[in-house]
């Protein structure tokens, strides 16, 4: 199984397929990405099955497996209400993090078609020493001021990004390095080379730090050279790590929401 | 500027102080004629957004410096485009706040502000792009879909029109437009099912003079169009969100037409969809039609037409009609159209286009749709948008705000129409399921649409061959409109915050300045006192730059 949880039921492969026929009047039905269902489950069951339910029709009157959402009628109006709550009743507002967001959104969407006890998150314990140790995080990204600066800072990631983003990331599917993040280079009108990862680019300037961890801001029109990089350094990880310590990985990143 | 020009303002600000306020018809028909006033969206009634003032100009344009900034107290985006008066800047923010400055020195005289209904559903912020002004008042198309009329020397509300519910998704966000004693607005709401239309009010009372459907009910001429026999009609959008234009000769009022909704899935509304994705030709009087031209029928693809109509006139030695109307569609393509008569005279990209393979001799797509899963493009950004073009008669250029190589997957989706509630049938994505999501229209400091997404452009268009005379390139992509002056100047802006001079006839970087905040109007120009005065709006604040002293 390529996902990064480890699932009891197999059988939840066939979602894309059982998803559309309820979900009509929805933009999106199909286009739910495994992973962020996944994880929207164990949102789900921390912030929601208290009031909802294991199935979604605890309530009287809201059945969230009917797919029905009357109010919500796009993903973005359904993660504006999960986010903002319903004034006069119970569901009050919650500060979820966008990857919360599209998580419980997806599995909202696909609530009749995973079992919720079927979804068991990685180690985030086990996760963590993987980072630090087998998985060679640390020697190139930082968290909370600890580790070199030249790759992207982790210490908000699991709140910047959704799962099946960082899924991606860590499977370095085509595509997944963000691109205002691509490795740069630059020449000087000296020749001096200017190698770093990008922060900021407009017609005139772009804003990088370089390889010396220093933050660089450059008028193109002093240079000789510029150059756009669209691989990423990262190892591709499901060569490094196995089904299970990618699982374990993921769900330490997912802890790593910043200081909120 | 000319000296003959430098003699006259004063004298004109003389006359203008004694009539101050008194904005007539004539002197709206006339607008070129007092380049130091800007007394209508786009400038004048043509829409080419274009000034005969020419102070500052290539030579001197380094001198601009900042005169004076207004800081909205709005956070949302400031699309407004200003009028000035004999002096007196009208300025709207969002959502419904009026404010009437000196233009000299940016001091406030009065503010008005409007709380519009919470059950307001605009589709992309609470926008607002400007006033109209006549005689003593001022009109504003509310974001809840009222019109309000407002003293221009109190900022007092005089009366209050209902144009549409806002409960159904109705709104307004334009500026409206005066034609003799009339206010023309249109309504938005094409992401939300409604059925557009454009209305005239009569300016002393607010008193509804006509409406014209743009979306045809039954039994009358294209309604079937929206095939089926349903009611897709009733809930296709069509809406009108930017300002329209006037020829007084032929008493013709020329407006773009929205989206079809929903906007993503034609299969819901079979049929060309008329008036959707149009320019229609109105009688000023009485609202009929006298003529439309279809740029994207039975759209897939959330191709606004809503953008500025360009009156030209051209000679006859290339057309066989002086009287044109040029148009840098959302969907990629540059139109010439015979404005008399709607004809069709020829049409080209302007930007990558693979959703037709070009335009047949009536100036109907030959459409090419793209495989399921492949890119289409324009994204649905357009290859422009609703961003004013400019068009000068010195070069006979015309100049558009293109985003360029930007393209998105179409996925169409069944949607049940439910009143009040968005209407869209899909969400356009990437090809590339690791893509990032779509960058937001709002933008921050830091630049989110890269080299991947799309790239920004203005471009100079030549009328008679519909080829590139010549292009700046950005970055990002652009939100700002354009501003063409006699001195050969184009003023434009972008999402990255800077402000531009460009040489209009070879697009060379005369002048720039970083303002901070991206760019969502178009520059205007006027002048107090014999200084010519530029403005642009960036992030929440409008800034006023004149030559140094």
């Amino acid at each position: 199984m390529n996902s990064l949880f480890r699932l009891s039921v197999v059988g939840i492969v066939l979602i894309f397929a059982m998803a559309s026929s309820n979900l009509s009047a929805q933009e999106d039905e199909g286009r739910y990405e495994q992973t962020d269902i996944e994880y929207g489950a164990t949102v789900y069951a921390e912030h929601c099955v208290t009031c909802h339910g294991d199935n979604g029709d605890l309530l009287p009157q809201i059945n969230l497996r009917n797919g029905r959402f009357p109010n919500s009628p796009s993903d973005r109006d359904l993660g504006n209400t999960i986010r903002n709550g319903l004034p006069g009743t119970a569901m009050v507002p919650t500060e979820y993090t966008d990857s919360e967001i599209t998580g419980l959104v997806a599995y909202v969407r696909n609530i009749s078609n995973v079992p919720l006890g079927s979804v068991t998150l990685g180690d985030s314990v086990r996760g963590q020493a993987l980072y630090e140790g087998k998985g060679e995080c640390g020697s190139c990204h930082r968290v909370f001021g600890q580790g070199p600066r030249s790759a992207p800072e982790l210490s908000n990631i699991g709140a910047m990004r959704s799962a099946a983003q960082i899924e991606r990331s860590l499977l370095g599917t085509e595509g997944s390095l963000i691109p205002i993040n691509r490795p740069v280079r630059a020449v000087m009108q000296d020749g001096t080379v200017i190698n770093g990862r990008r922060l900021n680019e407009d017609t005139f300037t772009v804003q990088l730090i370089d390889d010396q961890e220093r933050l660089v801001s450059l008028e193109k029109s002093g240079l000789i050279e510029y150059t756009i990089l669209t691989t990423s350094s990262m190892p591709v990880y499901e060569q490094i790590l196995t089904d299970e310590e990618r699982a374990d990985l993921l769900a330490y990143l997912l802890t790593l929401k910043g200081l909120n | 500027m000319s000296p003959i020009k430098v003699l006259l303002l004063p004298l004109l600000l003389l006359i203008a102080q004694n009539a101050q306020a008194q904005v007539t018809f004539e002197r709206i028909l006339n607008a070129a004629d007092e380049p130091h006033n800007w007394l209508t969206y786009s400038g004048d009634y043509s829409g080419n957004r274009h000034s005969e003032l020419d102070q500052i100009e290539p030579g001197n344009v380094n001198d601009l410096q900042l005169k004076w900034v207004f800081q909205a107290q709005s956070l949302e985006k400031f699309e407004a485009t200003p009028l000035v008066v004999d002096g007196i800047m009208y300025l709207t923010e969002a959502p419904n706040t009026v404010t009437a400055l000196d233009a000299k020195l940016g001091r406030v005289f009065w503010r008005y502000e409007y709380t519009p209904s919470n059950q307001s559903r605009p589709c992309c912020g609470r926008v607002n792009r400007g006033l109209a002004i006549l005689g003593e008042t001022l009109f504003m198309a509310t974001i809840d879909a009222q019109l309000i009329a407002i003293d221009v020397v109190t900022g007092q509300p005089i009366w209050k029109a209902a144009v549409a519910d806002p409960n159904s998704g109705y709104a307004m966000t334009l500026a409206p437009l005066i034609v003799k004693d009339k206010v023309l607005v249109g309504v938005a709401g094409g992401e939300y099912g409604v059925r557009g239309f454009i209305s005239a009010y009569e300016v002393d009372t607010g008193e509804e003079a006509w409406r014209f459907y743009t979306i045809p009910g039954p039994g009358e001429p294209g309604h079937e169009t929206w095939e089926g026999g349903g009611d897709a009609w009733a809930h296709g959008g069509a809406s009108v969100w930017v300002t329209g234009s006037y020829d007084p000769e032929l008493n013709l009022t020329y407006w773009g037409i929205g989206n079809p909704g929903p906007d993503w899935n034609p299969a819901q509304r079979p049929g060309d969809n008329l008036y959707s994705d149009s320019v229609v030709a109105l009688n000023a009087d009485t609202g009929e039609l006298e003529w439309y031209f279809q740029f994207t029928p039975n759209d897939d693809y959330d191709y606004d037409s809503v953008q500025i109509p360009v009156l030209v006139d051209l000679d006859t030695r290339v057309f066989s009609s002086g009287k044109l109307m040029l148009w840098g569609n959302r969907n990629g393509f540059f139109y010439v159209l015979d404005r008399t008569t709607g004809e069709f005279i020829r049409g080209n990209p302007f930007v990558r286009v693979n959703w037709a393979s070009g335009l047949d001799e009536s100036g109907r797509p030959i459409e090419t749709p793209q495989p399921a899963g492949a890119t289409t493009y324009p994204c649905v950004g357009g290859g422009t948008n609703w961003y004013s073009p400019s068009y000068s008669p010195d070069t006979e250029l015309f100049y558009v705000s293109a985003w360029e190589g930007c393209g998105h997957v179409f996925r169409p989706v069944e949607v049940e129409y439910l009143s009040g509630q968005r209407f869209l049938g899909g969400r356009p994505t990437y090809a590339n399921p690791g893509a990032p999501g779509l960058p937001s229209l709002f933008r921050g400091p830091i630049n989110n649409w890269t080299e991947t997404e799309g790239t920004g452009a203005v471009i100079a268009i030549d009328p008679r061959t519909g080829g590139e005379r010549w292009r700046f390139n950005m970055t990002d992509v652009t939100t700002s409109g354009i501003l063409t002056t006699a001195s050969n100047i184009v003023f434009t802006g972008g999402r990255e915050g800077y402000f531009y001079a460009l040489h209009a006839e070879t697009g060379e970087l005369l002048w720039r300045t970083s303002l901070g905040g991206m760019i969502a109007s178009g520059p205007i120009t006027y002048a107090i006192d014999g200084k010519q005065y530029v403005t642009a709006t960036s992030g929440n604040g409008l800034f006023v730059f004149g030559l140094r002293e």
